[in-house]
C-alpha cells in the first residue's frame, strides 16, 4: 500500500471557512482536486497563509482509489465529503455510497 | 510611534537595576524587582514602601497569573509603577489596566494611541477592581 | 425573567465593537491567526472539520420567544437552516463565515444575546437547573444567583487567562437537573431551619479523560458574599493551578492534587482578604435581578383536570410534561430526539415554532435543557392539547424525554475536529432499534450518553449507560461503560469491557436491557438494578 502513499495539502478558507485542498496553484473545494505534493509542502503553507488564502494547513497523506483521491485519515475524508449525518448538505447529497467511503 | 515602554505615569522612571525575585534575599535594599509567573506576589509584601517599580513577566500572553500578582500588590497599597512586560499584546491591555498595570513593555512595540484606544474599550465594568473605576452595580445603586 | 438594562446592553454593544474591529484587523493581516485564535475563541468562534462553529451563550439557559426566534432567523441567515442545542446549554451553529460573524453578533446584541466566553480559558456561560423557577421541588430559584455570577464573570480581568476553562453549575432543589457536581464549581441554594437562604459550593467536579465529582468545600455560605468566596476561589486556582500540562490544568486536579482540606484553607485565606475590599454587589442588586425572575402572573385557578382521551396526547402528557409548582400548570419538554434523528438539532423553523408556543403559552419563556431538549417552564394544563398538536405537525412531539431514546450525544466525529470516532450515527442506529416507545417505557429511565472522544462533552461518564468513541488503528470503535449519573446520587460510569464496533455496541446495549428486565425487581431503574447485581451478568450477557 504504501507504494501508492502520496501528500496532498489542506486547510480552511480564511473567509468561508470551507475545506479546500492545494491544486498545484490554488485551492479547490473538492478534494479529487488535489494534487500530490513533491515536497513537504512548507514552503506553500507558508506562502498562502501569509497570502490570507487558507488557515490551519496542514499535509495529509492519500491513496488513490475508484473514486478518486483517498485521504487516508477518517478525519480529513470526513472533511472531504462533510458531515455523513446531513448527506444533503455534503459534496456527494445525492449518492448513497457516500457513507461507506468513511469508514 | 510604537514603542517599546508606554508609562501611564507622570513621574520619571526607575533607575534602580531590576532584581530577580530570586535573588532577592541578596539584595534587601532593592527598589526594582521582577516577578516571574510562579512567583508568589505577596512574598513582595514586606517591600512595598520601598519599591519604586514592579515588573511582572508574561513570557507567553496566555498565563495569567500575572493579573492575580498585580491585583495583589495593588490591593495591598502598592502605589509605584507596576509593568507588564513581555508577550504583552494590545487586545489584553484593557484587563491589564483594570488590575493594576500602568506601564507596558511589549515585545512588540504598541502605540500610545492604540493603548489609549484599548483602555477604553469597556464603557463600563461589571467588578469592582483596583483600578477604581465604579461598577456596574454601583452605578445601578449609587 | 432577566431584561438587560441600558449597562448591560452597552456592554454587548461594546464588545461587537471590539470583535469587528478584531476581524478587521485579522482580514487585514495586522493579526495573525496565531494572536486572533484566542480572540475569536472568546467569542465562540472554532474553526471545526467543515466550517467555522459559533457557539451561542444562552446564560442559564433561559431565553425568551424574541430571542429564540432570532436564533431561528441566525440559521437561516447565516448558517444552513439549522441549529445544534447542547449540553451547556447553548446552541451552536456549525457553517459560520468569518465575515458574517461580526454581523451576527450584532444580531445577537439587538435582542440582549452574545457568544461572550463560550470557549476559552475563562469563566464559561453558568448552567442552571432548566425547570428552575417552575419545579414543584425547588427550594429557591438559582437563576438570580446565576445572573449575578454572569454579571461578575463577563470580562473578569484576573480570569480571562486561566490556567484551563471554567464551569459553573448552580441548582436550587434536591433533585440534581443540572450534573452540579460535575463542574469546576457546582452551587446548590439550600434553606436552614430558618428558611434563609444559603449556598453549598462544591468545587473540582468535571468529566473530560479524567472525571471527578466535586466535593463539598463550604456547607453554608451567605448569598450576599458569593462573588466574595468565588472571586477566592478563582485567585486560588489561578496562581496554583496547573499550567504545565493542559491535560492536568483543570481546578479538580488542583484540588485533587493539594486535597480539598488544603484548597479550602487557601480560599478561607484569601476570602478573609478579598471580604476586605469591597467587591461584593450590594443587597439591593441580588433584589434588583431576584425581583425580574418573580413569578409571572399564573392563574392559581386554572383547572387541573383535562380530556386525556386521546391515547397519543395522553402518552406525551404522562412522558413529557412534569410537575408544575402552581396547580393547573405543567411543564412541558419539548424532545429533540425524534426516533433515528440527530439529538439535539432543530430547523429554523422549529426553532420559530418553539418561540411562538413561548410567546402564546409559556409567559414568554423557554429553556435549553443539558439533556438537548427544550422546555416551555409554565404551560396551562388546558393549553397542553394545543401546543402538542403543533408540536406534533412539526415533528417535535415525539414521547421519550428520559428514556432510552432522548440520548445525548456529542456532534463527534461528523463535526468535531478533536474527535475519535462519529457519536450521531450511533445515535440514530439506537434510537432506531428502540423505536417503540411503550418498549421504550417499559425500560423507563434510562439516560444514555454519547461522546465522539475522551473530552466527554456528550457526558458518557455520567451515562446509565455511556459510549465514548475511540479510535483503533484508524477504525471508529466504541467502548460502553454503565453506572455513571448526573443526578442527586451522581456516580461515574465504568468500563464493562473490550470496545464495540457500530453495529456491534447496538447489540450489546439490547442485550444489556434485556438483563435488566430479567432481574429487576419492581420499581427499580436500570440503574438501580445494575447498582445492585454487579457488572457481571451484564458482561457474561453481552461478551459471553
Ligand atoms: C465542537 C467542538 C467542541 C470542542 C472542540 C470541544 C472541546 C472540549 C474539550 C477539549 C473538552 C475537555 C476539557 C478538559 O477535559 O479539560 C471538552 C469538555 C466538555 N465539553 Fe466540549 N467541545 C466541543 C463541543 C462541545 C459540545 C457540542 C458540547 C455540548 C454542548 C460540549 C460540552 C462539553 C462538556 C459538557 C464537557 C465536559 C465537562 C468538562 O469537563 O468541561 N462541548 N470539550
Ligand atoms: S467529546 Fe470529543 S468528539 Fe465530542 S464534541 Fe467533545 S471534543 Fe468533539
Amino acid at each position: 500500500m504504501s507504494a501508492d502513499r502520496f501528500k496532498i495539502l489542506t486547510g480552511n478558507d480564511l473567509l468561508t471557512g470551507d475545506v479546500t485542498w492545494w491544486t498545484g496553484s490554488g485551492w479547490s473545494t473538492a478534494v479529487n482536486d488535489a494534487a500530490p505534493l513533491t515536497d513537504d509542502g512548507a514552503a506553500i503553507i507558508t506562502a498562502e497563509e501569509r497570502a490570507q488564502r487558507v488557515v490551519s494547513a496542514y499535509v495529509i497523506d492519500a491513496t488513490r482509489d475508484a473514486q478518486g483521491i483517498r485521504p487516508a485519515h477518517i478525519k480529513d475524508r470526513v472533511r472531504a465529503l462533510g458531515p455523513t449525518v446531513r448527506l444533503d448538505l455534503s459534496h456527494r447529497p445525492h449518492d448513497p455510497a457516500a457513507t461507506a467511503w468513511i469508514a | 510611534m510604537a514603542e517599546t515602554l508606554i508609562r501611564l505615569r507622570d513621574d520619571s522612571a526607575s533607575t534602580a537595576p531590576v532584581v530577580a525575585f530570586a535573588d532577592l534575599s541578596d539584595t534587601a535594599n532593592a527598589l526594582a524587582v521582577r516577578l516571574m509567573p510562579g512567583d508568589d506576589a505577596r512574598a513582595l509584601l514586606p517591600l512595598l514602601g520601598q519599591l519604586e517599580l514592579v515588573e511582572v513577566a508574561f513570557p507567553g500572553f496566555n498565563d495569567g497569573r500575572g493579573y492575580s500578582a498585580a491585583s495583589i500588590l495593588r490591593e495591598s497599597g502598592y502605589t509605584g509603577e507596576l509593568r507588564a512586560v513581555g508577550d504583552v499584546l494590545v487586545d489584553q491591555i484593557s484587563h491589564y489596566h483594570r488590575v493594576g498595570f500602568d506601564a507596558f513593555a511589549p515585545d512588540q512595540p504598541i502605540t500610545r494611541a492604540a493603548i489609549d484606544t484599548a483602555i477604553a474599550t469597556w464603557p463600563e465594568v461589571y467588578q469592582r477592581t483596583v483600578d477604581g473605576r465604579p461598577a456596574i452595580w454601583a452605578l445601578r445603586h449609587g | 425573567m432577566y431584561q438587560y438594562d441600558t449597562h448591560d446592553q452597552a456592554m454587548v454593544d461594546a464588545r461587537v465593537a471590539e470583535f469587528s474591529d478584531q476581524v478587521a484587523r485579522r482580514l487585514s493581516g495586522a493579526l495573525a491567526e496565531d494572536q486572533f485564535r484566542p480572540l475569536r475563541l472568546k467569542n465562540g468562534l472554532y474553526l471545526q472539520l467543515h466550517a467555522y462553529m459559533l457557539r451561542v451563550a444562552v446564560p442559564y439557559g433561559t431565553l425568551n420567544a424574541r430571542q429564540m426566534r432570532m436564533l431561528g432567523d441566525i440559521a437561516d441567515k447565516y448558517d444552513r437552516g439549522y441549529g445544534h442545542f447542547t449540553t451547556r446549554q447553548n446552541i451552536q451553529y456549525n457553517w459560520i463565515k468569518l465575515e458574517d460573524a461580526p454581523a451576527i453578533l450584532a444580531d445577537l446584541a439587538s435582542v440582549g444575546m452574545h457568544a461572550i466566553q463560550t470557549s476559552g480559558n475563562c469563566i464559561r456561560n453558568t448552567t442552571a437547573d432548566h425547570f428552575a423557577g417552575a419545579a414543584a421541588d425547588e427550594v429557591a430559584d438559582p437563576r438570580p444567583y446565576a445572573e449575578l455570577l454572569r454579571q461578575w464573570s463577563t470580562f473578569h480581568p484576573e480570569f480571562d487567562y486561566l490556567p484551563r476553562k471554567f464551569k459553573v453549575a448552580i441548582i436550587g432543589s434536591d433533585v440534581d437537573r443540572a450534573a452540579m457536581k460535575l463542574h469546576d464549581i457546582g452551587i446548590q441554594v439550600v434553606t436552614n431551619a430558618a428558611g434563609e437562604e444559603g449556598l453549598r459550593i462544591h468545587v473540582g467536579g468535571g468529566m473530560g479523560r479524567t472525571p471527578m465529582i466535586a466535593p463539598v468545600i463550604r456547607d453554608w455560605l451567605s448569598p450576599l458574599q458569593m462573588v466574595s468566596y468565588l472571586e477566592a476561589c478563582l485567585r486560588v486556582y489561578n496562581r496554583y493551578g496547573r499550567r504545565d500540562n493542559k491535560y492536568k490544568a483543570r481546578i479538580k486536579i488542583l484540588v485533587h492534587e493539594i486535597g480539598a482540606e488544603e484548597y479550602r484553607r487557601q480560599v478561607e485565606q484569601e476570602f478573609a482578604h478579598i471580604l476586605t475590599l469591597g467587591l461584593e454587589p450590594p443587597p439591593a442588586e441580588l433584589a434588583r435581578i431576584k425581583a425580574q425572575f418573580a413569578d409571572p402572573a399564573f392563574d392559581r385557578a386554572a383547572p387541573v383536570a383535562i380530556d386525556l382521551s386521546d391515547p397519543d396526547f395522553a402518552l406525551w402528557v404522562d412522558q413529557n410534561v412534569h410537575a408544575h409548582k402552581v396547580q393547573g400548570y405543567g411543564i412541558v419538554t419539548i424532545s429533540l430526539k425524534p426516533t433515528g434523528g440527530i439529538p439535539g438539532d432543530a430547523s429554523a423553523d422549529q426553532i420559530r415554532l418553539m418561540a411562538d408556543l413561548a410567546r402564546d403559552f409559556s409567559f414568554d419563556e423557554l429553556r435549553v435543557t443539558h439533556a438537548q431538549n427544550i422546555v416551555l417552564p409554565h404551560v396551562k394544563r388546558t393549553d397542553l392539547h394545543a401546543i402538542w398538536q403543533r408540536l406534533d405537525e412539526a415533528g417535535l412531539a415525539t414521547p421519550n424525554l428520559d428514556l432510552i431514546g432522548d440520548i445525548i450525544a456529542c456532534p463527534g466525529l461528523d463535526y468535531c475536529s478533536l474527535a475519535n470516532a462519529r457519536s450521531i450515527p450511533l445515535a440514530q442506529k439506537i434510537s432506531a432499534r428502540f423505536a417503540d416507545v411503550e418498549r421504550q417505557r417499559d425500560l423507563g429511565e434510562l439516560k444514555l450518553k454519547i461522546s465522539g472522544c475522551i473530552n466527554a462533552c456528550g457526558h458518557h461518564h455520567a451515562g446509565h449507560i455511556g459510549i465514548l468513541g475511540v479510535d483503533r488503528k484508524g477504525v471508529e470503535n466504541y467502548q460502553l461503560l454503565f453506572g455513571g449519573s448526573e443526578g442527586a446520587d451522581t456516580s461515574l460510569g465504568s468500563i464493562i469491557g473490550p470496545g464495540f464496533s457500530e453495529d456491534g455496541i447496538v447489540d450489546a446495549i439490547e442485550r444489556a436491557t434485556q438483563v435488566y428486565v430479567a432481574q429487576r425487581t419492581d420499581g427499580e431503574r436500570f440503574l438501580d438494578t445494575y447498582r445492585r447485581i454487579g457488572t457481571a451478568p451484564f458482561k457474561d450477557a453481552i461478551y459471553g
